[in-house]
């Protein structure tokens, strides 16, 4: 089985989030950049199941300039075999899955998170899968390979799925699908820098929607402060003022 | 023109949820001179169906075929599309939740869609066509444009108050042609939790952090939850040690909710766990340290102990309800 887990360059989550040109761009000056929350979950979970055989090559694949590349080196230091970066500006969800979907199509198991932390689009693993024609499973907390059968844990309302899905299929994952993220050891950045990292020309793709403005939330009021040994005095607060009791 | 909404329904019934969406669209429709078309699939009684009418849907459309109760994403997905076309929808909008994020990608694609996802208010402009949605796990905003002339978005929820707004209605069977060969999962198990109050859905939620010391010190949360019908959640380290389900887990990497009112206990308020949690609509912390970046976000707080501080609770909630 052959695995291809999409990979998503943003900054990190502990970013102060500031904006620059009018408040119509993000301020990138200073910003730490790592693999995107649930794409770092991914990668863990298929190298994983590599580990446990039944899986002979891990890709991982960015959209984005050359900047994107320290990232994809630490996803080849966390285990994958060999990287693609299509070297063209990441503008919205449907010009990424449209790159994205010119180098998916020999992959059995396609891995994407739920959103990217920067954008919080929630759109390039179905959008890619549609543009394949091929199924997709959202929600996906569990990912294991049974004689060579594939099988997922899907979150539902109120709990959760056994499914056996056919190939290609993109995994759209979240929570649960690995435990921690995998730290590169010092063997995996050594070995890193062997593995081939390619670099290929975008095929034309439109976007279809674009960023105007940015704001940063208002300042949120004071919080109102209730005594410790007066807990009586909150309720009735959240009951008659707050009107949510 | 229409506007097609996807109205997912719980086991046979609607949310609040389903109707901010109707709502929403109907908002819309009135600025536009549009029409709603509500779309449901599974298994609804047309009792229920006739609820969506009481927020302005002109039609419901309805799919009862059981091959969906799989909920695989290809075949729903060429449902609503299947959907769209016949009404001539030029925007289709969804719930920003599981489903929702699950098919309005597909859907846009086929349909040659423009897709903005979690937004959370009415358009700022229809021409061009411009709407505002969180970014960066709720630290910013942004406006987007969407460039294309069909739209699909998906609606965050608790961003638009239902209203009433009564509509005569049509339901009608609707049978789209998606092939056996569309439905590319099968559900081999399913295990569901009954009797609790489900987080998604929570009005109010009870959560605890790392200030709860250990796994066995809920039993107050509990009590509190009950007496209040809340949900229970809590911080990463508080699943991560097993004290409480990695299904109570909020924040960036567990669920996202935003439910009226949430109140919690012993939690310092990371920007990981505030990314999961800041649209609420009332926060209240209960915290011994009264730097705790929580109170930064928080509309009411008390700076003390939990151990003292929610028996206390338990005894005011008791007393107002009596
Ligand atoms: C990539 C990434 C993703 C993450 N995702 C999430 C996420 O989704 N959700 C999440 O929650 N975290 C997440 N985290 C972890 C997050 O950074 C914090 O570590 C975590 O939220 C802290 O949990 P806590 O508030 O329970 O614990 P702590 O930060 O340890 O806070 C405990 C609080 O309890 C108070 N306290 C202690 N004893 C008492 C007492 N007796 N009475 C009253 N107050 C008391 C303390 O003053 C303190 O403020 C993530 C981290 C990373 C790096
Ligand atoms: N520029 C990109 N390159 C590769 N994969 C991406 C890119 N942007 C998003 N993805 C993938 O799509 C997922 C969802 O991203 P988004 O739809 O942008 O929220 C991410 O978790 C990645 O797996």
């Amino acid at each position: 089985m052959k695995i291809l887990v999409l990979i998503s360059n943003v900054p990190d989550t502990t970013t102060k989030i500031r904006f620059k040109s009018d408040n119509t761009a993000f301020d990138d000056a200073g910003v730490q950049w790592i693999i995107n929350p649930w794409d770092e979950l991914a990668l863990t979970r298929a190298v994983e199941l590599k580990e446990m055989g039944g899986v002979s090559l891990i890709t991982v694949a960015n959209v984005g300039n050359a900047t994107t590349e320290p990232t994809l080196r630490k996803a080849l230091a966390v285990g994958a075999d060999d990287a693609i970066r299509i070297d063209v500006e990441a503008r919205d969800a449907f010009e990424v899955a449209t790159q994205l979907a010119s180098v998916a199509r020999d992959y059995d198991l396609i891995m994407a998170g739920i959103e990217a932390s920067d954008y919080n689009g929630s759109a390039v693993g179905g959008m890619l899968a549609e543009l394949l024609d091929i199924a997709s499973v959202s929600s996906v907390s569990g990912i294991n390979i049974e004689n060579g059968q594939l099988f997922f844990n899907r979150e539902i309302d109120g709990g959760s799925q056994v499914l056996s899905v056919t190939t290609p299929v993109v995994a759209i994952v979240q929570k649960g699908i690995a435990k921690e993220p995998r730290i590169p050891a010092m063997r995996g950045i050594m070995m890193a820098r062997k593995k081939e990292l390619k670099v290929t020309a975008p095929v034309s793709a439109e976007d279809r929607t674009s960023f105007v403005r940015f704001e940063l939330p208002p300042k949120k009021a004071a919080c109102k402060m209730v005594a410790e040994d007066n807990a009586k005095e909150l309720i009735r607060l959240l009951h008659e003022e707050a009107k949510v009791l | 023109m229409s506007i097609l909404v996807y109205t997912e329904n719980w086991d046979g019934k609607f949310k609040k949820f389903s109707f901010e969406l109707v709502s929403y669209a109907a908002s819309i429709a009135k600025q536009t001179g549009s029409t709603v078309t509500a779309l449901s699939i599974g298994n609804v009684a047309d009792s229920e169906l006739q609820k969506l009418s009481n927020y302005g849907t002109n039609k419901v459309l309805k799919i009862t075929d059981d091959r969906f109760n799989s909920l695989d994403n290809k075949a729903m997905s060429k449902a609503i599309v299947a959907a769209a076309k016949a009404e001539g929808a030029k925007m289709i909008i969804l719930a920003h939740n599981n489903l929702g994020k699950a098919l309005a990608p597909r859907v846009a694609v086929r349909l040659q869609a423009g897709l903005e996802t979690g937004v959370v208010a009415l358009p700022v402009s229809f021409d061009p066509f411009i709407v505002k949605k969180k970014v960066f796990t709720g630290k910013a905003f942004a406006e987007v444009k969407i460039n294309a002339n069909v739209k699909v978005i998906t609606l965050a929820q608790n961003s638009f108050e239902p209203v009433e707004l009564h509509h005569s209605e049509t339901i009608e069977a609707f049978n789209p042609q998606v092939a056996d060969s569309d439905f590319t999962t099968t559900v081999k198990e399913t295990n569901k939790v009954t009797g609790k109050v489900l987080l998604s859905d929570a009005e109010i939620v009870v959560s605890g952090g790392r200030g709860m010391k250990s796994g066995d010190n809920w039993g107050g949360l509990e009590e509190m939850a009950d007496l209040l019908s809340a949900g229970m959640a809590c911080s990463r380290p508080v699943s991560d040690e097993g004290w409480r389900s990695h299904t109570e887990h909020v924040g960036q990497t567990g669920k996202i909710i935003a439910p009226n009112l949430y109140m919690a206990f012993g939690i310092s308020g990371a920007i990981q766990h505030l990314g999961g949690v800041s649209s609420s609509k009332v926060i209240v912390a209960v915290n011994k340290d009264k730097e705790a970046p929580i109170f930064e976000v928080a509309d009411y707080g008390i700076v003390g102990d939990v151990f003292t501080v929610i028996p206390q609770m338990i005894e005011a909630i008791k007393e107002m309800k009596s």
